[in-house]
């Protein structure tokens, strides 16, 4: 053992009677080389993990950004369904159903709907039973019912629902509020069913009182397992200090896109025999909840933001209900819509050979951010779905000349979206009044959608497909016209829970912790006093994290990003199999890593520092060239029944999946988790038509059989979802079974020092990640 | 060529940090950056670094085209060089003047917020968490010793 001095040190040493060393005094100045040489071994290993948190976090960013392409996927294929089919085909009928307008209109009626009172509660029922009106001892055991996991029954959620529907109807669109009167605000962002974080927000900050004001800003549902619940305790104490609690609408406060995003099916899942009339009147709730908050007249709070034509006044005054998703604008008197054809290779050429300027430009502040250039979403029609649903056969015809007249490549944004030369010679009334829901409805758009963004200037937000970038330039003139000093937005998971831009005229908070992954974020709320001084709490829920160490929490969030992006990879190897052999002309099998660098680049278009990740990712190589056949086969096992199907379908299977999924429900008209062969064909069939795919019909029956699982004719819609999760090899081989479940599912590298149970995971629906 | 992955690799570790993408990194990352490169430098090593590739005016960011050819010139003459795992090892020993085969976190501490290049509050916490068994109260120091250098430099 030696000290590590051979010269010029003092050192005794002292011992025992059986000649082992006791105690060696050593002299200062070893010790202090000694204390020099750990800090820095131990600054470098800090430096070592700052990097790998660096690149994990981009990872979960670059992959949500691709993922929300998903999203514009799904209108555009609906579009191309009202585009080729006519009204009456049965392609169409598919999904027609969720552009119709509610059958029920008259409030009377929906009164009707919102009734619970023949539904009855059993004696064995051990929840809350709820009187009304509500008060604030009713709320808070509400709020430790669901602590203890309990689940209030349908009768009261019904009720519950009617009376925040009633008070709902009466807010203003704008809720104005003042410090001087409940002296401190708190305000919270996106929760995303983390039922967890809520409590832990009311186990800090106490929960909603007469003293205490809480603004909830939006994306309380989605992607979390507890959604309803939040809502319920959300809308409870809202029925009981409508004073003091104040609701936003989110994005995600949209039926069409809970479809997507798990509220839907968790809804369905709990409550099995109201779960349908539930959501009907969440639909009607949503579409009511308020679209802003303001502080002092000072402090505007609104979901995703602002943009160059924000108009407050005007926000003040739509009729914010007619507003019901943002996937289906109110119906329009003109039958006409205008729209170019949009080109559906554009799908698979998402990005194009180069990035539009707004790719270098844009980033958000703490970590860069690739997004590839798109046509703007909102002036896209998936707008008057249900006005063209019911056109006649004569008017379709007339629209398609117009508008094969119209499309022609670089067809300009500004004449798509407006143009009255296309419209039908009606009076200039509707003109106006087509103009007026236009406007209307990309205001709305704009508050919930919208992100902030580094450089001057407001372009259409064409990665989320909804709302605007909106630059400091932009918020500097919105402050100055309002006269206000601050904007509190949500919409965007930042790492420490909040984050401040545009010279700290705008706040970001979200409330989700862990939002990503166990460890991945903290979350944060943030009181606003009468000085209007912004003062935060930041937090992060789940007791795995808190005794986890820094490099566990890490480690854990590292293999979680490392799984969704071999995901990718797996979802492109077509293209990525060709990439590499232009790199092999020689056909010898072989690349170097750096051309192994090259094509993940090219053809994932995630801006990765892939030459970080390759030790993650390439485990053998040989003479620095890598045996990619191989490397494909060791990435990742599909489900075995899939073997026989060709690789190509099973590409665009993975690529695809999760407009596959929310098709599938749309499809699924009565909700029931089910859809039958035929009309899973039929999806399929469209999708293939429009993606252009070159797949037969053999290898979708194949599909079908394949997947039938049950034999009588239906597919599980969640098992086939379920079946499309990759199985990582190694963590196979490697037997981690401690984290498995059904042999497919793990969910992070076993840790030496946690005994801990396998936690269950936030299910993050379609299994790809998408925005807040 | 040779010169060229050197490149390549400093590239890639300045751009996780290039937030902006715009070729600057605030000059508080650097250490951070040089380190992540597998060099070990001494505070007073990086602050010369620092002095070498600043602005003129110090601006408190630093420029990808000032930072290439200094690290370039580091990596390729091996310079800030890697210490190694053995001689961490040795050094714990050599604090463990008792060879106790662990230390407690008062005199650990007291090395390391006081001695060579002093950690700050924050630093010392945050290595005591990953350090210190909880239940004894101890830094087993040959476990962490393997903790620290389980990972490979890039």
């Amino acid at each position: 053992m030696g000290c590590g001095v051979t010269k010029g040190g003092e050192f005794h040493k002292r011992y025992d009677k059986d000649g082992n060393i006791i105690s060696v005094r050593i002299s200062a100045a070893i010790t202090i080389r000694a204390a020099v040489l750990i800090q820095r071994w131990y600054r470098q290993y800090v430096a070592r993990m700052e990097l790998r948190r660096r690149y994990t976090w981009n990872i979960f960013q670059s992959i949500e950004y691709a993922g929300q392409q998903d999203q514009i996927k799904l209108y555009n294929f609906l579009g191309y369904l009202v585009d080729n089919f006519t009204p009456s085909s049965n392609e169409r009928n598919l999904i027609s159903h969720i552009f119709r307008e509610n059958e029920v209109c008259r409030d009377i009626e929906w009164e009707r709907f919102f009734d619970y009172r023949h539904i009855e509660v059993p004696d064995i029922y051990s929840g809350p039973r709820l009187t009304f009106p509500l008060n604030a001892d009713q709320a808070a055991d509400l709020v430790e019912a669901f602590r203890s996991k309990q689940q209030l029954h349908s009768r009261y959620v019904l009720q519950l629902l009617g009376e925040t529907w009633k008070l709902l109807r009466v807010l203003p669109n704008i809720n104005r509020i003042s410090t001087c009167h409940s002296k401190e605000i708190t305000i919270c962002g996106d929760l995303h069913g983390q039922l967890e974080d809520l409590l832990l927000i009311f186990y800090k900050n106490g929960m909603p009182s007469m003293e205490k004001a809480y603004v909830f800003n939006g994306d309380f549902v989605d992607r979390g397992k507890d959604s309803i619940e939040i809502l319920l305790i959300l809308f409870a104490f809202l029925l009981v200090y409508p004073g003091e609690v104040h609701l936003n609408r989110g994005n995600h406060e949209d039926h069409i896109i809970n479809l997507r995003y798990g509220f839907t099916k968790e809804v369905l899942g709990k409550y099995k025999m109201h779960g349908k009339r539930i959501l009907k009147l969440l639909q009607k709730i949503f579409s009511w909840l308020p679209l802003a908050t303001v502080i002092d007249q000072k402090v505007l709070i609104v979901h995703g933001g602002i943009s160059d034509t924000t108009d407050l006044a005007l926000v003040a005054r739509v009729d914010r209900h007619k507003y019901v998703s943002s996937l289906r604008p109110p119906k329009r008197r003109i039958s006409h819509s205008v729209r170019a054809s949009v080109d559906s290779d554009m799908d698979e050429d998402l990005v194009g050979s180069k990035y539009s300027i707004l790719n270098r430009r844009r980033a958000s502040l703490t970590y860069a951010r690739p997004f590839p250039a798109r046509e703007s979403f909102q002036h896209r029609s998936l707008q008057d779905f249900s006005s063209t649903v019911a056109r006649t056969m004569e008017e379709e015809l007339e629209i398609r000349r117009r508008q094969a007249a119209m499309t022609r490549p670089g067809y300009s944004m500004s004449c798509r979206n407006l143009n009255t030369s296309m419209l039908s010679p009606s009076s200039s009334d509707s003109l106006d009044a087509f103009e007026n829901v236009q406007n209307e409805w990309k205001q709305i758009l704009d508050l919930l959608w919208s992100d902030p963004m580094i450089p001057d200037g407001c372009v259409p937000n064409e990665v989320r497909g909804g709302g605007c970038y909106w630059g400091p330039n932009v918020t500097e003139e919105f402050l100055n016209k309002h006269s206000m000093q601050l904007i509190i937005r949500s919409h965007e998971c930042k790492q420490d829970g909040y984050e401040f831009c545009h010279n700290r005229k705008v706040l970001t908070i979200f409330s989700a912790s862990n939002y990503y992954e166990v460890g991945s974020n903290r979350g944060a709320f943030v009181r606003l006093g009468p000085d209007l001084v912004p003062y935060f709490i930041q937090y992060q829920a789940n007791s795995m994290t808190r005794e986890m160490s820094v490099r566990q929490s890490l480690r854990r969030t590292e293999h979680s990003a490392l799984k969704v992006l071999r995901e990718q990879l797996f979802a492109h190897k077509s293209d990525l199999m060709s990439a590499f052999q232009q790199h092999d002309k020689e056909n010898t099998g072989l690349i170097s890593l750096s051309d192994w660098g090259s094509a993940m680049s090219q053809v994932l278009h995630l801006d990765l520092p892939w030459r970080m990740l390759r030790s993650q990712l390439i485990t053998t190589t040989t003479d620095d060239m890598l045996d990619y056949h191989n490397w494909f086969r060791n990435l990742a096992i599909k489900e075995k029944s899939y073997e026989h199907i060709e690789q190509t379908l099973l590409d665009t299977l993975y690529k695809h999946r999760s407009t596959l999924e929310t098709i599938f429900r749309i499809v699924d008209t009565d909700n029931s988790g089910f859809i039958s062969f035929e009309d899973f064909r039929q999806t399929w069939k469209l999708l293939n038509a429009y993606l252009k795919m070159e797949i037969s019909e053999e290898s979708i029956n194949d599909l079908v059989v394949s997947i039938d699982t049950n034999k009588d004719g239906n597919i599980d819609i969640d098992e086939f979802m379920e079946s499309f999760r990759l199985v990582d090899k190694n963590m196979l081989e490697r037997g981690k079974s401690l984290f498995m479940r059904r042999s497919e599912e793990y969910d992070g590298p076993q840790d030496e020092t946690t005994n801990q149970p396998p936690q269950t995971p936030t299910n993050k629906e379609g299994g790809f990640l998408a925005p807040p | 060529w040779q010169n060229d992955s050197v490149q390549k690799k400093i590239r890639s570790a300045f751009d996780v940090f290039d937030h902006e993408q715009n070729q600057t990194v605030d000059v508080r990352e650097i250490g951070t950056i040089i380190r992540s490169l597998g060099r070990f430098p001494t505070e007073a090593e990086l602050h010369d670094v620092i002095a070498e590739i600043e602005e003129e005016e110090p601006a408190g960011f630093i420029r990808f085209e000032k930072f290439l050819p200094t690290m370039s010139r580091i990596l390729m003459e091996n310079k800030l060089r890697p210490v190694p795992e053995d001689l961490l090892l040795q050094a714990f020993e050599v604090l463990d003047q008792q060879k106790k085969g662990h230390l407690d976190p008062e005199e650990l501490s007291r090395y390391l917020t006081q001695e060579g290049d002093p950690f700050s509050q924050e630093e010392m916490e945050e290595m005591l968490s990953a350090a210190l068994d909880p239940e004894k109260n101890l830094i087993f120091y040959r476990d962490f010793v393997s903790m620290m250098t389980a990972d490979e430099p890039w």
